[in-house]
């Protein structure tokens, strides 16, 4: 019994835990721990109020309900707001001061810091729970006047940028969960690019949630100057556990003049074992504002964990001449639930935008595209085209559509298809006549499906990536 | 408002004798509607359009009783005289006339329904508000094998002096074995500002064919919803067409429950809009069983500030394998100030289908008017052929030859 115990355990990779004693604010969501919070950050008394601000708000809120996937309801009260390693209650001024056994964890994750900073020339923002380990590569950026460091620095050392831009594209009064992380957020990543500079490297956080109960409250901005550009990479892996937890993070990205953000992700938290217990709940608030003219924002991701994904990744095209992207792959096995998609929000003249999504559900998952593409009456000239394909393996997983289209703009166009299907007995058969076996060929057809998304990933990312579409249907055929 | 339809009501139940069924039928439906009201934009398959607001706008306070002992003027009705046809009318949600002169009497039934004791299917609070206000409705069956000589033409006209009234009106049809109906809605109104709200039930037997066109061609001030609850068994074939252009406000629903293997549904809908009307077609096909087809062909051409809503679902169960799902809207906005709003919908639990959806919405392409006008075609026509071309391939759908020609007749479109 205890064997097969261990051996379901080993399923996911990543399932391990540190047992690095957590500092914890008291359970439950009140005033003093949005206090306590903002207090143990030393933070600005304009945050606190914002903070307070966004609280008040929330109490008037109801938690949406119109999703394909529910879960059960969340006690709020019954979470810990916010979690730090004891040890940490004291900065590390470098990565030698950083405690063993947390280096100890990425090295099982495989991001070792050292190594990863000599030999990616990536710089690396860890997030290990909810404060910033260590930020590295700072001085090469800081050379070219990047910031790029934790939300919790920019409002001690940039808090005029911090106060121009935090809450401009999310605002306090938006959604239940958005507004519960305005409330609540912990620590995420701020990147400034001034204006002219092409930031010379991707920008990478790993982030990983420990600490049983804990919901993780992020909170990324991300601001690009006139002429500038970045690509920023975001990736996952949790640890298992059998409660839900519950992730709800807020991404603001703005996009001045002729400025370009890239933003791209690969989720892959634990999703729940195979008769759907625990997992993540990732409820993740990610918006662009491309502010400027010709501005562009791009979200590329690639969905693999978590018990439940709700998330829609937008663009607002508000400057002349901007563009909005979306490339989707969102896999879906076992019992694991996906809502996700797009909106698409074109106000400025010659807007284009462009969506592609691929679903892909398999064993007993439910998998939603749920996407939204408004031209408003002023937006002439703008342009869209979607893409949704779905397919389905075996006949107990669903996969759905759920586009939202309007247009209000007579010289705007709209083009919107969408396919669903099974991987064909004749494409199977002809990649095991050639040698590969049930699963492997699978494997294949699907990242052929899936190309044109893994296409847009960073050369780093694509690889990890399209080793990831492979594991998350292992046990999927036959 | 609540006063309103509470005082008619009162008055509908003691100037009619109802059975205690009956009575208890209406009363359960005017409760829910009571509870849920006209629906809104809350509410997701109203999202595009929210009728109460609607109503508000276009019509005001609502009355809802109707005296169904009082004969209706059906003499000053326009009927159509380019094709022969039986014949109901209905005015004011009272049927006034059944008339199947060209059938064998042998073979049609025509029953004077009771209600039913419980409600069925709760469908939405529209179906509550119809089945309370609405006068006896009546079934009629087409007996086995029998194919109707001549369509149906049901007309749907108001009294002239009848205003800011809400009107319900059902009919349930039974398609036996192997029978074949051919059914035209026409609207006549003869009055403005009224709420019609009309609802159809359709069992089609094995290997029975329905096709119901509705034509609401006649411009008119009129708020009009109509619900087609349509249930097909096996080889059943059902063709919905829809010229939606007329009214001041229409949304047609048609919800298709293809229960039987090899059973199909067509959908296909003109939007023609003109001013400031506010159309919408909402379609629910249910593939339940394997080996079902459905094919939804939807195109709009709006002018002015009109708007156009298409939400169309394909829902295909885990047992429905070997589905044949298809989609397809396109809409030319001519104008600024006109809107085009889709929502194509799919939710797929079975593996083995095939089922796509594509909509796509823009200006007229300039480089065909171009073409046309260096031939020697001024703006205006090469205008008119360009929509004639585009709409010309809904109605093409259209498998039944004299309707085809009546519709093309009624839209000027030439072949």
């Amino acid at each position: 019994m205890r064997d097969k115990q261990i051996e379901d355990l080993k399923d996911y990779k990543y399932g391990f835990s540190t047992d690095i004693e957590n500092f914890k604010a008291p359970k439950g969501l009140n005033e003093d721990v949005i206090k306590f919070i903002s207090n143990i950050k030393k933070e600005p008394k304009w945050l606190l109020e914002w903070r307070l601000k966004a609280f008040e708000r929330l109490k008037v809120l109801k938690e949406p309900d119109w999703q394909k996937p529910k879960y059960p309801k969340i006690d709020y009260q019954d979470l810990y707001y916010y979690s730090a390693p004891k040890s940490f209650k004291d900065k590390p001024k470098s990565l030698d001061e950083l405690d063993p056994k947390l280096l100890e964890t990425y090295q099982k994750l495989g991001i070792p810091l050292n190594e990863q900073k000599r030999l990616n020339g990536i710089a690396v923002d860890a997030v290990f729970d909810s404060v910033s380990v260590a930020t590295t590569f700072k001085e090469t950026l800081t050379k070219q006047g990047i910031i790029f460091c934790s939300i919790s620095e920019a409002v001690q050392k940039h808090p005029e940028l911090v106060k121009k831009y935090l809450g401009t594209v999310i605002p306090l009064t938006d959604h239940f969960f958005a507004t519960l992380n305005s409330a609540v957020f912990t620590d995420g990543s701020f990147v400034y690019i001034p204006p002219g500079v092409r930031c010379p490297m991707e920008l990478s956080t790993y982030f990983r949630i420990n600490a049983s109960d804990t919901g993780q409250f992020e909170r990324t901005l991300i601001i690009a100057d006139k002429g500038s550009y970045v690509s920023y990479l975001e990736g996952c892996t949790a640890p298992m556990r059998d409660e839900n937890q519950l992730h709800a993070a807020n991404v603001e990205l703005i996009a001045l003049d002729d400025a370009e953000i890239k933003y791209s992700t690969v989720q892959n938290w634990y999703p729940g074992d195979k008769d759907g217990k625990g997992g993540i709940y990732n409820f993740v608030t990610k918006r662009g504002l491309c502010k400027g003219k010709n501005s562009k924002i791009s979200w590329t991701q690639v969905e693999t964990g978590s018990a439940i994904t709700w998330k829609y990744p937008s663009c607002i095209l508000k400057g002349d001449n901007s563009i909005g992207e979306f490339y989707s792959i969102a896999i879906t096995n076992n019992h694991q639930k996906a809502d996700t998609g797009t909106k698409m929000i074109h106000l400025g003249k010659n807007t284009k935008s462009k969506i592609i999504s691929k679903g892909i559900s398999a064993g007993f998952s439910d998998m939603t595209y749920r996407g939204l593409v408004d031209i408003s009456p002023k937006a002439t000239n703008s342009n869209n085209f979607t893409q949704c394909d779905s397919l389905l393996m075996g006949n107990k997983c669903g996969a759905h559509t759920v586009p939202y289209i309007k247009n209000k703009n007579s010289d705007s166009n709209i083009a919107h298809e969408a396919t669903t299907s099974k991987i064909s007995e004749e494409q199977l058969h002809y990649c095991q006549q050639r040698g590969l076996n049930p699963e492997e060929a699978v494997g294949l057809i699907v990242n052929g499906f899936c190309k044109e998304v893994l296409q847009q990933l960073p050369m780093e990312f694509a690889v990890e990536a399209q080793k990831l579409v492979g594991i998350s249907l292992e046990g999927s055929v036959g | 408002m609540e006063e309103q339809l509470k005082i008619d009501f009162e008055k509908k139940l003691k100037d009619f004798s109802y059975s205690d069924q009956e009575k208890k039928f209406k009363e359960t439906n005017f409760k829910e509607f009571l509870k849920n009201g006209f629906p809104n934009r809350k509410l997701e398959n109203w999202k595009f359009s929210d009728l109460n607001q609607i109503i508000k706008n276009n019509i005001g306070e609502l009355t809802f009783y109707n005296d169904y002992k009082k004969e209706n003027q059906i003499d000053k009705i326009e009927l159509i005289s380019e094709l022969e046809h039986n014949k109901i009318i209905i005015v004011d949600g009272k049927i006034e006339k059944i008339d199947f002169k060209f059938e064998d009497k042998d073979k049609i039934d025509v029953l004077v329904e009771q209600s039913e004791e419980t409600i069925k299917e709760n469908i939405n609070s529209l179906i509550n508000l119809n089945n309370a206000f609405s006068n006896k409705f009546c079934k009629i069956i087409i007996k086995k094998n029998y194919s109707l000589k001549k369509p149906l033409i049901i007309y749907h006209s108001t009294n002239k002096n009848t205003q800011s009234k809400n009107t319900n009106s059902r009919i349930d049809f039974k398609l036996e074995e192997n029978a074949c109906l051919r059914l035209i809605d026409i609207f006549k109104d003869n009055s403005e500002k009224n709420f019609l709200n009309i609802y159809y039930n359709f069992e089609l037997d094995k290997s029975s064919i329905l096709k119901n066109y509705k034509i609401d061609k006649a411009i008119n001030n009129n708020v009009k919803y109509s619900y087609n609850n349509v249930k097909q068994e096996a080889n059943s074939i059902s063709e919905t067409f829809i010229l939606s252009s007329g009214s001041k406000f229409f949304k047609n629903e048609i919800n298709c429950d293809l229960q039987g293997q090899h059973s199909s549904a067509f959908v296909n809908g003109i939007f023609d809009l003109d001013d400031e009307n506010h159309h919408e077609i909402k379609s629910n096909i249910n593939h339940l069983v394997e080996n079902t087809k459905s094919y939804q062909l939807v195109k709009s051409v709006l002018e002015k500030k009109s708007k156009a809503v298409y939400q169309g679902k394909i829902f295909v169960s885990s047992e429905a394998q070997k589905t044949d799902g298809y989609q397809l809207s396109n809409a030319i906005l001519l104008s600024e100030n006109s809107e085009f709003n889709a929502k194509p919908e799919l939710e797929i639990y079975a593996d083995d289908v095939k089922c796509s959806h594509g909509s796509s919405s823009g200006s007229l392409d300039e480089n065909s008017i171009f073409y046309l006008m260096s031939r020697g075609l001024n703006y205006k026509e090469a205008k008119k052929l360009l929509i004639n071309g585009f709409l010309l391939d809904v109605i093409e759908k259209i498998t039944d030859e004299e309707i085809k020609n009546l519709i093309k007749d009624l839209l000027g479109v030439k072949q």
